[in-house]
């Protein structure tokens, strides 16, 4: 169905090939699951399929892309349409209408379909994603996971023979993603449909696929059989961790096929030992803090205490609360009740002020960024927090990333955003420290970066809450977990055990080794002895 | 039971939104009737005739709940016009209601008087007056609020397809720009807000319009992958298309200038503006046919969107009619004021004005 014959791409001759002698073929009906770090050429990759590389991207391409007996030489994407469709990480902002069905019907008006096929298919793909109940629904009201099945069910209502995902999940909650990722696994098995698919967290999706292709980062792409592409690949899902520390030749692809193997050779772990939580008094404290956008209660009433040096999850589905929690916290989102950091009320102090008792990063760590050069961002966070120059800078350093200071903020990646921002929103020395879904769109090894440096600051006796849907991500780097819903707490507790008493919020490792309460592979003895 | 049962007949037995250019045709028709009258009898009645309409036939949207806004806008524009009237108005013969007190202004202000006697000549002239205008704006607050403005950029000819593709996406990246400007703005207490002066907009600015650009290139992608203008043919619209909209341009121009400023050029400003009308049908259809794209539900254009843009029309005829055969009922004289006049033709034209209600429905809730 899709054929790479030698394919090289560069954005720009000098610039190092993205794509290098590629050549690979996706047989029709199978899933593909397109794996690699940031920066691995997974998109650019996933834009050759359907031309956007190069027709829309610009650069330089060797070799020829084979898409259902169509070269991308001679079809332009658009011509392509019919054939391939696309879906990117963020619905709205390639929504061209505004409601349900007018976006469906969208592409089918742009090939110029009969009026009375449309109407068939829209009705069909309606049905086909479950979306039948939103179909005159305005796209902007609803949720990150609707948005994701209406934008699906608008490439799929042409009717393509190839769908091409990026990431369609890394902006929802792990219930909605597993809607999302649902309705994919549908379509492969019962439309029969190719689906090439990029996710960061493969653990959710990697029992689906039949086929992966890495990418080490060189140019290159190796395709083969999940179980052995992930085996050597240097993506790390928790089942890939596991299986390589217990040696195993291939991975397991679930969690049943894990937990069978662990059974079947009788691998006993004992109890890791309980992690001490601080015993120090709260550094933190809420009392009855709640927000309200209009008739929306957002947080309610809610009380809680954190300590100095102790890491706190934040989790709860999409739109529990959770961010406006954390700014209200920090002060810059109106809120009624108690915050007391070290008997001062950062929503009361000057911005400044504030600053220095509660830091926070944003979901969109891009909006605090707004001059040319990683260098003026630094020098003027060294003067917004009045500390001395070169602060800022030694501290991206301490985060173990290494810029070059000319460079413009905008063009650096996702993890290396995240680390600038970091270094500028710490630069005041921050009692506490709030981290709002900092895990979005960040590969392992940037994910296990950011563990090592939140533990860091929890180390030297910070106070840092991390807001996240990533329970692999809380399960390795926190100390406390507190559950969302409707503004309340509605779980509160050590990581361990509040992650391994809830299925939806239990890492794969705790799957396996259930009951036992193991949810890193770093809780394994070495070596694991087997009974 | 029985099983098979008569098809209903009636035009208004199914409950659907009415096509939002008819609910304009009657408005425009409203409106331009309206403007032909200073009878203060009939200005009332014709605005009193498409609240009523609009009353009836509104559904629960949006920019349905907007009727009100054009009701104050109006009421505004009449007590406005009525204060100068009596402070500063030019009208002082007559029937003398009362008389404030003259105020003597500066020799540069020569020419302006504030104060005199106000006279019931002068409250009826600006009643009227500024009551004709206040009704053609409650006539097109009616257009908006029963016609759904995006149903109506869908229902362009296909030569103004681009445009209106546009247009609705502005219509939804606006409030998302909003929405990021916030955003960013919350953002920048983050930072201690130590940003002043020019550093300060540049703060605000540069995220926004960086998240802007990147929307933009997202969604034409989206759109290019989606296969916009995948129909479009490649060869160059031809000569005749260019041709036919200058000169409807022109007829147009020609038209519009006979009709207001010849004193007799009724006929010639109706030809005029009819050929003109023609060359404009004429171009778009040209023009469109290099677009292949098809239309998802189109808006159904059957007999009550006929009636209902007729009856606007209608209305003007009559107006027209009532202007020319009792010139004195349209617009009776102000000196010595009197009690306006009346007419049957005035039933007919608001009767017009009232016959949607008879043959549309309230859009189903949702589908407006």
């Amino acid at each position: 169905m899709i054929t790479f014959d030698h394919v090289g791409f560069r954005y720009a001759p000098g610039l190092p090939a993205v794509l290098d002698d590629v050549s690979f073929t996706i047989p029709e009906g199978d899933l593909c699951l397109l794996v690699g770090s940031t920066g691995s050429g997974k998109s650019t990759l996933l834009n050759a399929v359907n031309g956007l590389v190069p027709w829309f991207t610009g650069g330089r391409l060797s070799g020829t892309v084979w898409v259902d007996g169509r070269s991308t030489r001679t079809h332009r994407p658009r011509d392509l349409a019919g054939v391939v469709g696309s879906v990117g990480q963020n619905p709205l902002t390639s929504f061209v209408t505004d409601r349900v069905e007018d976006e469906i019907a969208y592409g089918m008006e742009q090939l110029g379909l009969a009026p009375s096929t449309m109407r068939k298919r829209v009705e069909e793909t309606l049905d086909l994603m479950g979306i039948a109940d939103l179909r005159n629904r305005p796209l902007a009201d609803l949720s990150g996971g609707q948005q994701q099945r209406v934008a699906i069910a608008a490439v799929l209502a042409a009717q393509p023979r190839v769908l091409v995902l990026d990431e369609p999940t890394s902006a929802l909650d792990p219930t909605a993603a597993q809607d999302v990722l649902a309705s994919i696994t549908t379509l492969v098995h019962e439309v029969g449909l190719t689906v090439l698919l990029a996710e960061h967290r493969l653990e959710r999706v990697m029992e689906f696929a039949d086929t992966v292709a890495w990418l080490p980062g060189d140019g290159s792409v190796q395709v083969g059989p999940a179980a052995q592409v992930l085996a050597r690949a240097d993506v790390r899902p928790p089942l890939v961790d596991l299986a390589r520390r217990l040696d195993w030749p291939s991975v397991p692809l679930t969690v049943r096929d894990a937990r069978r193997r662990v059974r079947a050779l009788g691998i006993a772990v004992p109890d890791p030992p309980q992690r001490v939580l601080p015993t120090t008094s709260a550094v933190l404290e809420l009392g009855e803090l709640a927000v309200r956008y209009g008739e929306l209660v957002a947080v309610d009433q809610l009380s809680a205490g954190f300590r100095a040096g102790e890491v706190t999850a934040l989790m709860g589905r999409n739109g529990a609360g959770k961010s406006s929690l954390l700014w209200a916290i920090q002060g810059a989102v109106a809120s009624s009740g108690r915050v007391d950091v070290d008997g001062e009320d950062p929503r009361t102090t000057s911005a400044a002020r504030a600053r220095e008792l509660v830091t926070l990063v944003p979901q969109i760590a891009a909006d605090l960024l707004y001059l040319p050069s990683v260098a003026a961002e630094c020098a003027q966070a060294d003067k917004e927090s009045r500390r001395p120059a070169g602060t800022t800078a030694a501290l991206l350093d301490e985060l173990g990333v290494h810029l070059a200071m000319a460079r413009d903020p905008h063009d650096l990646s996702e993890g290396q955003r995240l680390a600038l921002v970091l270094a500028i929103q710490l630069a005041s020395h921050p009692t506490v420290v709030l981290l709002d879904e900092p895990t979005r769109g960040l590969d392992y090894a940037t994910k296990a970066a950011l563990a090592l440096t939140v533990r860091e600051l929890a180390a030297r006796g910070s106070c840092v809450i991390v807001s996240t849907h990533d329970v692999e991500f809380a399960a390795a780097s926190t100390d406390r977990t507190m559950v969302m819903a409707d503004g309340q707490i509605i779980a509160d507790g050590p990581t361990r055990t509040t992650c391994t008493s809830s299925p939806s919020f239990s890492p794969q490792l705790a799957k396996v080794f259930w009951p036992q309460p193991i949810i890193t592979v770093a809780d394994l003895p070495v070596p694991v002895a087997r009974a | 039971m029985p099983a098979v049962v008569p098809a209903p007949h009636a035009i208004t037995a199914t409950r659907r939104a009415t096509h939002p250019w008819a609910w304009w045709c009657w408005a425009i028709g409203a409106a331009a009737a309206v403007s032909l009258t200073h009878n203060l009898a009939l200005i009332v009645a014709i605005s009193v005739a498409v609240t009523l309409v609009v009353l009836t036939r509104r559904s629960d949207a949006p920019w349905a709940r907007a009727m009100g806004l054009y009701l104050g806008l109006a009421g505004i524009i009449v007590l406005t016009r009525l204060v100068f009237q009596i402070t500063i108005g030019g009208i002082r013969y007559g029937t003398v209601l009362f008389t404030l007190p003259h105020v003597a202004l500066p020799r540069w202000a020569a020419g302006i008087e504030i104060g005199g006697p106000v006279t019931l000549e002068g409250i009826v002239f600006t009643l009227s007056d500024a009551g004709r205008l206040a009704a053609m704006i409650i006539c097109l607050g009616c257009a908006n609020a029963l016609a759904n403005p995006r149903q109506a950029l869908r229902c362009v000819p296909a030569a103004l397809y681009e445009v209106s593709t546009a247009l609705v996406i502005a219509l939804s990246v606006a409030p998302q720009l909003v929405e990021s400007a916030q955003r960013v703005a919350r953002a920048r207490r983050l930072r201690g807000g130590g940003a002043r002066g020019v550093r300060a907009a540049g703060a605000l600015i540069v995220p926004v319009l960086q998240d802007a650009v990147e929307r933009s290139m997202s969604l034409a992608a989206g759109m290019e992958s989606r296969g916009y203008g995948s129909t479009r043919d490649q060869t160059r619209v031809g000569h005749g298309a260019g041709a036919a909209m200058l000169a409807s341009l022109a007829l147009l121009g020609f038209g519009a200038f006979a009709l207001l400023s010849l004193s007799d050029g009724a006929a010639l400003a109706l030809v005029s503006l009819g050929a003109g009308l023609g060359c404009a049908v004429a171009a778009l259809r040209i023009a469109g046919r290099r677009l292949a794209v098809t239309r998802y539900r189109p808006s159904p254009w059957q007999a009550r969107e006929f009636i209902t843009a007729f009856s606007g029309l209608a209305t003007l005829g009559a107006m027209l009619v009532l202007a020319r055969t009792a010139p004195q009922v349209a617009t009776p004289t102000n000196s010595p004021v009197s009690w306006p006049p009346l007419d049957p033709l005035m039933a007919v034209v608001v009767g017009l004005i009232l016959v949607p209600i008879a043959v549309t429905t309230v859009p189903p809730e949702g589908q407006a």
